[in-house]
């Protein structure tokens, strides 16, 4: 079981057959998502190695395994942005040791967008988690 | 008559299925699909004719040797080229441009010399002159597109001063289609003295060309995109400039004597390629460009102009969609950004969950791409196997972007 947020979207999915509803979906989920405003739109929160651009802010409240970790983020392109939306229910707020317990690739699989993780994509995700996994490592 | 269904029935790939759809492959202009006759020439060069070239005096060698020379007279007629000794093999255009400027224009161009350049140059023919403005203190003097995307050849011939020493223009943008009016501006800078530099890489596939009429010092092309293997390319240079020319690429093929406190040359254009060449890339690059003989350049031109017209008036039918570019000489080159907020790797994303394959980026034009004011776009380029029905397709799939991203 992933978070709750996450089972939700899992929920969705499993009514939408075809790619092109489960896109619509992420794409929504993006466009519902809080923008990051442009101050934080800085090298510092760059991702690196995107073809299209992605940000990352992390946060962490309290200290050791049991901290709350959250995070807000956003790109350029809106498919990115929707997945981003889907990370952000996998991840934020979850502690810290549930973060590092999770394996991305297998729980967007179960969304059939495992795909975006793969190293032949370019659009940040897969750094993008690759960062989360290393700022929770180190919390 | 141009057989389009057998066209197509000579390129196997077109049959594949991609993502569950049938493959729609309109990424042309970053390399085409190969021909059955390209591929079995190759298989054949490796199962039966292989060996080094110009080395051995075994049988394997000197019919190696053969068949890779024999590709020189063939890219000399696919060129219209009056001899082929004026044709030096490379892996492709960037390499060529790249020979062009160590070899010729660093030991020619002094502090201070120009070459220009249009804005709607490949990166292959912007940075190898890049090293020279560094390396050298050559000046680049850009020259403009107006709106349309087109490139004035006054223009182009009143950027020429008494300091230039170089012309360096595409004949056919890759972002844009425009096709460049490459004999007049080469005729003008001759009158001058200037040397021409004109990068053939897409224009040498949607067009005949005649390097003698264009006139230019140095015309590249590059074998993938013609429908032949990977790394495999030429570049025709006049004799005169090899005559100018240094040698860039040292080893072994290149020399005539070897001694320790001496050496000497092998004659161009063997002269400018050192090493164990492409061999088997050439000789399918042969195969190809025999292929395209075979179904005339004037034929796959016609058949394309005809495609980029219904193109054109299919996605100009569409008014969320921006199309780069509107000249009238316009290929079928067609790259597009989509009203709103939807990014050029969106676009593509959806349009391969349709089995449609564009490029999504900035196409290796980064001074096009400021002058456009955009950081990516999406590109449709065709090539001669492509069909009105794809067209229609690549509409449809635009439609579902344009419905998902609005």
């Amino acid at each position: 079981m992933a978070s709750e947020a996450f089972e939700e979207i899992v929920e969705t999915f499993e009514f939408l057959d075809d790619w092109e509803d489960r896109y619509r979906t992420v794409i929504d989920m993006g466009k519902d998502m809080d923008p990051l405003e442009d101050a934080l739109r800085v090298p510092a929160t760059k991702v690196d190695g995107c073809a299209s651009q992605v940000w990352l802010v992390p946060e962490i409240e309290g200290e050791g395994p049991t901290a709350t970790f959250r995070f807000r983020g956003d790109s350029d392109a809106m498919i990115v942005r929707g997945l981003i939306a889907v990370l952000k229910a996998l991840y934020s707020e979850q502690t810290i040791e549930q973060v590092l317990a999770v394996n991305a690739s297998e729980e967007l699989g179960r969304l059939g967008l495992n795909d975006h993780l793969s190293a032949q994509r370019s659009n940040g995700l897969r750094a993008m988690v690759e960062r989360i996994q290393q700022v929770a490592a180190k919390a | 008559m141009y057989d389009l269904e057998k066209v197509r029935a000579d390129f196997p790939i077109l049959s594949r299925e991609v993502n569950g759809k049938p493959l729609v492959y309109l990424d042309n202009g970053a390399s085409a699909q190969k021909p059955q006759v390209v591929i079995d020439a190759v298989t054949k060069a490796y199962a039966e004719e292989y060996s080094n070239v110009h080395r051995g005096l075994h049988y394997l060698s000197n019919l190696a040797t053969e068949k890779y020379e024999g590709v020189r007279g063939i890219v000399a007629r696919f060129l219209g080229a009056k001899d082929e000794d004026e044709i030096v093999f490379t892996t492709g255009t960037t390499q060529g441009i790249n020979l062009v400027a160590y070899s010729w224009a660093m030991p020619n161009l002094q502090a201070g010399d120009e070459i220009i350049l249009s804005v709607m140059e490949h990166h292959a023919n912007i940075v190898p002159w890049h090293f020279l403005r560094e390396r050298q203190g050559v000046v680049l003097k850009w020259v403009d597109v107006d709106a349309n995307g087109d490139l004035d050849p006054q223009k182009v011939i009143d950027a020429i001063g008494p300091k230039t020493k170089l012309v360096a223009i595409t004949q056919m943008s890759n972002v844009l289609g425009t096709v460049v009016d490459v004999k007049t501006i080469t005729q003008a800078a001759h009158d001058k003295g200037v040397a021409v530099l004109v990068d053939g890489s897409q224009g040498s596939v949607h067009m005949p060309v005649d390097v003698e009429d264009i006139g230019a010092d140095f015309y590249a092309i590059t074998g993938h995109k013609l429908y032949g293997p990977s790394g495999s390319g030429a570049i025709h240079i006049r004799k005169e400039r090899m005559d100018e020319m240094i040698p860039f690429f040292g080893g072994g093929d290149m020399i005539r004597e070897v001694h320790k406190d001496e050496i000497t040359y092998a004659d161009p254009p063997m002269k400018f390629e050192a090493g164990t060449p492409g061999i088997v890339q050439q000789i399918g690059m042969g195969v190809a460009l025999e292929y395209l003989m075979e179904l005339g350049m004037e034929n796959v031109a016609a058949h394309e102009k005809a495609l980029t017209a219904y193109a054109r008036q299919k996605l100009d039918g569409l008014n969320w969609l921006n199309v780069q570019g509107h000249s009238a000489t316009k290929g079928g080159i067609f790259s597009f950004t989509l009203q709103g907020a939807a990014h050029a790797h969106d676009i593509s994303t959806v349009l391969d969950k349709k089995g449609v394959a564009v490029r999504a980026g900035h196409h290796c034009a980064g001074p096009l791409m400021d002058h456009l004011g955009v950081s990516a776009t999406c590109r449709a380029s065709f090539g001669l196997y492509n069909t009105t029905q794809e067209v229609d397709k690549l509409v449809e799939a635009l439609e579902l972007c344009h419905d998902l991203f609005d």
